[in-house]
C-alpha cells in the first residue's frame, strides 16, 4: 500500500474500508449457485431434514439448506427479500398471501395433516386434579389453567385452533399461552408447563413418552400443506427439481413415515 | 398497537426492569462486597460462575431457568407442591430472567467500587468504636455508592432490553408477560411494521433517557475511582 505521507487517521480509515470489503466479499460467497434454500413450516422439521438428506445423496453437489419457522414468519422473511428458493407452509392462507404479493410461482399441495389437542403424560403426578379431556368444551373447565396455542398471526396451527374455538364459541384467552411456532407448544406440553396444547398429529407422534393425544380437533376443513418455488430464488431449476422430489414416491414415502397423509 | 396496549407494555417492561434492579441491588451489592473483602477458597471460581450470564447465550439461560423453575424442575416442582407457586409464564418469571442476565453488570462494578474504597477510612471508623455494620452503611457504602449506581443503571438498561431468556421462561402473553422487546419481535414476525416502528422508537427513547441519567448521576467520579 502507498500510505506513505498519510496521517495515522487515513491509515485507520483504509484499514476500516478493507475490513468492510472483506466481510461483504465473504457474504456474497455464501449464497453462490449450487445452494438451495428451503423455507419450511416448523411442523415439517423432522420430515424435511430426512427428505433433504436423501436429496443430497441423490444430487451430490447441491447444498440444501433448511430454514424452519412458523409459516407466517417464513412469509415475512420472503417478503423482506430473503434469498429463499422453496417455500413450504402449513396452511393455504400463508401461501395465498405470498401469491397476492407476487412472491411465489405455481403452488402444489404435498401433504395433509390434522390438528389435535395433546396433554402431558406426566401430569397426573404433578397435577392429579386434571380431568381427562375429550372435547374442546372440556378445555373451558376451571381445572385447565394453561393452554398452549400458536400465535394465530404467524402460526397456522394457532389459526386453525382459534377457528375451531370460535366455532365452538369457547373463549380461552385468559388461559392461552401464545407460542412462536407449533413445536414450542409441543415443548411446553412435554415439559408439563401447560395443561394442554394445540399441535398437529405429526408433532404429537414425535414424543409419545411425554405427550398423549386427547382428541382430534375438527379445524373446519382439511389441513393441506402447499409448497412453491419462490421468485426471489437464485436457483429456479434446482427449486423445481426439489419440489418434484417432494411429490415423487420417494419424497412422499418419507413424509408418510413421519405421519403426513398424501395430499 | 393502540396507545392503551402500548402503555401497558411499557409499564410492564419498566416494572420488570425495576424489580430486577431491586433484586440486583440487594444481591449484587452483597456479592460484590463478599468478593471484594472475603478471603475464601474458590473466590475466583465464584466470580467466574457469577459472570457467566453475561457471556452465555440467553437461550442457554432460558433453558436453565425452564429446567430449574419448570413444573418438573427441582426448584419449580418444590415451589409448586409446597406453595402452589409457578413462575413460568408469569411476570415474576420475567423478573428472574432479567435479574439473572443483568446480575454481572451490577456485582462487577460493585466489587470494583468496594475494592477501591480506602481501607484507612474504615480503620479510622473502627478505632472510633463504630460497629462493623455501621461502618459498612456509613463509611464503605457511601464511598462505593457511585460505582454501584453506575452498575445498577447499566443493569436496569440490560433488564429492559432482555429478550431471549424472558421469551423462553415467561412466554409472550399480552398485558401479562409481553415486554417491549418481545412485543417488537412479535410485531416484526407478523409483518406489523407500524407497531414495530412505534415500539422501537419508544424503546430507543427510554434507553437514551436511562443512559443520560447514568451520565448525570456519575459525572467523572466513577472513572476516577476505578483508576486508583
Amino acid at each position: 500500500m502507498t500510505d506513505d505521507g498519510q496521517g495515522p487517521m487515513m491509515r485507520y480509515i483504509t484499514l476500516c474500508k478493507w475490513m468492510v470489503a472483506a466481510l461483504l466479499a465473504t457474504a456474497s460467497c455464501s449464497v453462490l449457485a449450487g445452494q438451495l434454500l428451503v423455507s419450511a413450516a416448523s411442523s415439517l422439521t423432522n420430515a424435511f431434514r430426512e427428505v433433504a438428506a436423501l436429496y443430497r445423496v441423490q444430487h451430490p453437489g447441491v447444498a440444501v439448506a433448511l430454514n424452519f419457522a412458523a409459516s407466517g414468519v417464513l412469509l415475512q422473511q420472503l417478503d423482506k427479500g430473503a434469498p429463499v428458493d422453496v417455500l413450504a407452509s402449513a396452511d393455504q392462507h400463508t401461501m395465498d398471501l405470498a401469491q397476492q404479493r407476487g412472491l411465489i410461482g405455481a403452488r402444489r399441495d404435498f401433504a395433509r395433516n390434522s390438528l389435535v389437542v395433546v396433554v402431558p403424560v406426566l401430569v397426573p403426578l404433578v397435577n392429579p386434579g386434571q380431568p381427562a379431556l375429550s372435547s374442546l368444551a372440556d378445555l373451558g373447565q376451571d381445572a385447565i389453567t394453561r393452554v398452549a396455542i400458536g400465535n394465530p398471526k404467524i402460526v397456522p396451527a394457532g389459526r386453525y385452533a382459534h377457528r375451531a374455538l370460535q366455532a365452538a364459541k369457547l373463549d380461552l384467552q385468559a388461559k392461552t399461552i401464545q407460542t412462536q411456532n407449533v413445536r414450542q407448544a409441543l415443548d411446553y406440553v412435554a415439559r408439563g408447563e401447560v395443561d394442554a396444547g394445540f399441535v398437529y398429529r405429526t408433532d404429537a407422534a414425535l414424543m409419545p413418552d411425554k405427550v398423549k393425544v386427547a382428541f382430534e380437533v375438527l379445524a373446519g376443513g382439511t389441513i393441506r400443506y402447499p409448497l412453491a418455488a419462490s421468485k426471489h430464488g437464485r436457483n429456479a431449476a434446482e427449486a423445481a427439481r426439489f419440489i418434484d422430489f417432494i411429490l415423487s414416491p420417494a419424497g412422499q414415502a418419507i413424509l408418510a413415515k413421519h405421519g403426513f397423509l398424501e395430499p | 398497537m393502540d396507545l392503551h396496549s402500548i402503555s401497558i407494555t411499557l409499564g410492564l417492561s419498566l416494572k420488570v426492569a425495576a424489580w430486577a434492579t431491586a433484586l440486583n441491588l440487594v444481591l449484587g451489592v452483597g456479592v460484590g462486597f463478599l468478593l471484594a473483602r472475603g478471603r475464601f477458597p474458590g473466590r475466583d471460581l465464584l466470580d467466574t460462575v457469577l459472570t457467566l450470564p453475561m457471556v452465555m447465550p440467553p437461550t442457554v439461560l432460558g433453558y436453565y431457568l425452564l429446567v430449574v423453575f419448570g413444573r418438573q424442575g427441582a426448584l419449580g416442582g418444590w415451589l409448586q407442591s409446597q406453595f402452589g407457586i409457578n413462575l413460568i409464564f408469569t411476570w415474576q418469571g420475567a423478573v428472574i430472567a432479567a435479574a439473572l442476565v443483568a446480575f454481572p453488570l451490577v456485582f462487577k462494578p460493585a466489587r470494583a467500587a468496594f475494592e477501591a474504597v480506602d481501607g484507612q477510612l474504615e480503620q479510622a471508623a473502627r478505632v472510633l468504636g463504630i460497629s462493623e455494620c455501621a461502618i459498612f452503611f456509613r463509611v464503605t457504602l457511601p464511598l462505593a455508592w457511585r460505582g454501584i449506581l453506575a452498575g445498577l443503571l447499566l443493569g436496569f438498561a440490560r433488564a429492559m432490553g432482555e429478550f431471549g431468556a424472558t421469551l423462553m421462561v415467561a412466554g409472550s402473553i399480552p398485558g401479562q408477560t409481553q415486554t417491549l422487546s418481545i412485543a417488537i419481535y412479535e410485531a416484526v414476525q407478523a409483518g406489523q411494521d407500524d407497531s414495530a416502528n412505534t415500539l422501537v422508537w419508544l424503546t430507543s427513547l427510554v434507553c437514551i433517557l436511562v443512559l443520560l441519567a447514568a451520565g448525570r448521576l456519575a459525572p467523572g467520579r466513577i472513572a476516577h475511582q476505578h483508576r486508583q
